[in-house]
């Protein structure tokens, strides 16, 4: 709070004019209409509309296409977690042992963060095609025959590289913040009682380390389910038979190409439930447990 | 380090150096294919070291472009997504710069209702509530212009609480020394508080220009026209129209050009990167 305020009562509403008129026109006036639109069902023709209550949510309750996005959301934000977490993980360990290249490394590691979702989802694409690709050609050295236009679980494991590779860069600024955050000395104190590297790592450094874990497996879920649209567009369009159908890009799709606006308005409703969620955990528990 | 342990330190340096590979192999790959001429992808597997058509590949996206997909000159392209990136990232920084100084510096009614406001705008990603928005801005006939593909993205709780966060630190002896010399809040804020907050703005700017930069679901609808086509949501279109015709060389070279601004613009200003990727986190 600040002691000293000016006294203008009319400024105060200029200078926050333009954003709140913006908040208004494209962020409420938009939500207003999705939650109005979820209890509404237009016909066929589109000539009427009829208040349905609600019948669009219960709708996508017994919808096996919807559960299956649910399932597939669920899958792939605990991959890409799971996966681009663990591999920052490890090149934040190691850079942190390092005392002259930390900088270069560094350097060498955090560029994909500038790299559009959708541009990482073509590289990766490019590089996984069946025909030409070479990581179909390595692994059919090995017996396996990649094809993610046909085979669900490698559209999904594509995906799931795409973007967590684009994740990594985030994630391990972030975790080595957190271990040059950690006191040298606790390190010290534990190798002068004989704790080897392993044990200090999972005694000392993983708990110190616990609130930026947290932190980063909040925000990467978040990434998961909702920034990952440009890679699951540009690569299987939630294919194929609805193997990575995100719901993300399930709202997209049966608003946009179905016309569906009944179920995607309550699918929007639905997503606006979980960021709100997602948004309360960030601010409530992070915030106050990322300071040592 | 603790102590010194050879073998360690090498593991170390041997992971970091696989998990650079790693992370570089996508964009070398790229490089290596936008390099090559058509046939070289006819062979079965792609080449692996870069070709000799490089230049001839990179001339004709950036002036002409590929005819067949529909899409304009990546050049053009590029322009749109340096107006679109620009305008979010300066739009953004504006108007929550001015809605942080009013928040801090006034008291007024309603004065929590409105940084809720602001708030819940966190909670709304713009892919959440993609149909309603798109019909917002098509009656307000905003669709193919500089204009929708901006302004609707440019509100900002993050930015907005940054501020709020880099005023509240300044000390208030400024704030009274200020009004003793009878500056007004305008001159106040002007020549106090902007010239104060310089480097958390230069910070933010890299974030938000990578972020307006990237834009791709929005972009995407909200042009019809190839004239307002941003390379980003372009290089989609181009890779669905080469389906036919594996034109790979060209779709790669798009790639390439579409990841080079904002790559330039993390390596250049790394420190304020960070300093912008870990501040709009708090």
């Amino acid at each position: 709070m600040k002691r000293t305020i000016f006294s203008n009562q009319l400024l105060p509403w200029l200078l926050l004019a333009p954003q709140l008129i913006i908040t208004f026109v494209f962020f409420l006036w938009p939500a207003g209409q999705a939650v109005r639109q979820s209890f509404l069902r237009e016909d066929a023709f589109g000539t009427r509309t009829s208040f349905v209550g609600l019948e669009n949510f219960a709708r996508l309750w017994s919808s096996p296409e919807y559960l299956n996005s649910l399932q597939v959301t669920a899958v792939f934000a605990i991959s890409v977690t799971v996966l681009s977490m663990g591999l920052s993980l490890l090149l934040a360990i190691a850079v942190d042992r390092m005392i002259r290249s930390t900088r270069v490394y560094t350097t060498l590691l955090v560029w994909p963060y500038a790299v559009a979702p959708a541009v990482a989802g073509i590289l990766w694409w490019f590089i996984f095609n069946p025909t030409i690709g070479i990581m179909p050609y390595l692994l059919g050295g090995l017996g396996y025959d990649w094809n993610h236009i046909s085979d669900k679980g490698d559209a999904m494991t594509l995906v799931v590289i795409a973007s967590a590779w684009k994740q990594i860069s985030y994630n391990f600024l972030f975790f080595l913040a957190g271990l040059q955050a950690i006191p040298a000395s606790l390190r010290e104190a534990a190798a002068i009682d004989g704790a080897g590297p392993v044990r200090r790592f999972f005694d000392i450094t993983f708990p110190l380390l616990s609130p930026t874990t947290f932190f980063l497996l909040v925000v990467n879920i978040v990434y998961a389910m909702f920034d990952t649209f440009g890679v699951i567009d540009a690569t299987t369009e939630g294919g194929p038979a609805q193997a990575t159908n995100i719901m993300v890009y399930k709202v997209y799709f049966d608003g946009f190409v179905g016309q569906n606006l009944g179920s995607s308005a309550a699918q929007s409703v639905v997503l606006m439930g979980l960021v709100l969620v997602l948004t309360v955990i960030q601010f409530r528990y992070v915030e106050k447990k990322v300071a040592y | 380090m603790i102590e010194n342990r050879p073998i360690l330190n090498l593991l170390a340096h041997l992971t970091l150096i696989l998990g650079v590979c790693i992370v570089a192999l996508p964009v070398w790959v790229a490089f290596v294919a936008s390099t090559h001429g058509p046939t070289a992808f006819m062979s079965g597997t792609i080449p692996m070291w870069p070709g000799d058509q490089m230049i001839a590949n990179y001339s004709q996206m950036l002036g002409a472009g590929v005819s067949t997909s529909g899409t304009p000159p990546v050049g053009v392209m590029m322009l749109n997504s340096m107006i679109m990136a620009l305008s979010i990232a300066v739009g953004k920084i504006v108007i929550s710069v001015l809605s942080a100084f009013a928040v801090v510096y006034f008291r007024f009614p309603f004065r929590g209702l409105a940084f809720w406001c602001i708030f819940i705008t966190l909670m709304l990603p713009v892919e959440v509530r993609i149909v309603p928005t798109f019909q917002v801005v098509a009656d307000l006939g905003m669709l193919n212009s500089y204009a929708g593909l901006s302004i609707p993205l440019i509100a900002s709780a993050t930015a907005t609480f940054l501020f709020r966060q880099v005023f509240l630190t300044i000390p208030d002896e400024l704030t009274e020394a200020a009004r003793i010399d009878g500056a007004g809040p305008m001159k106040f804020f002007r020549d106090i508080l902007l010239p104060l907050s310089r480097t958390n703005i230069a910070a933010l700017f890299v974030i938000l220009f990578i972020y307006g930069w990237n834009q791709y679901l929005w972009p995407l609808l909200i042009t019809t026209s190839s004239d307002y086509y941003t390379i980003v949501a372009g290089i989609k279109r181009m890779a669905d129209a080469v389906d036919g015709l594996p034109q790979w060389h060209l779709v790669m070279a798009t790639a390439m050009l579409a990841m080079i601004p904002p790559v330039i613009v993390v390596v250049a200003m790394q420190r304020l990167f960070v300093k912008g990727l870990v501040e709009t986190e708090k």
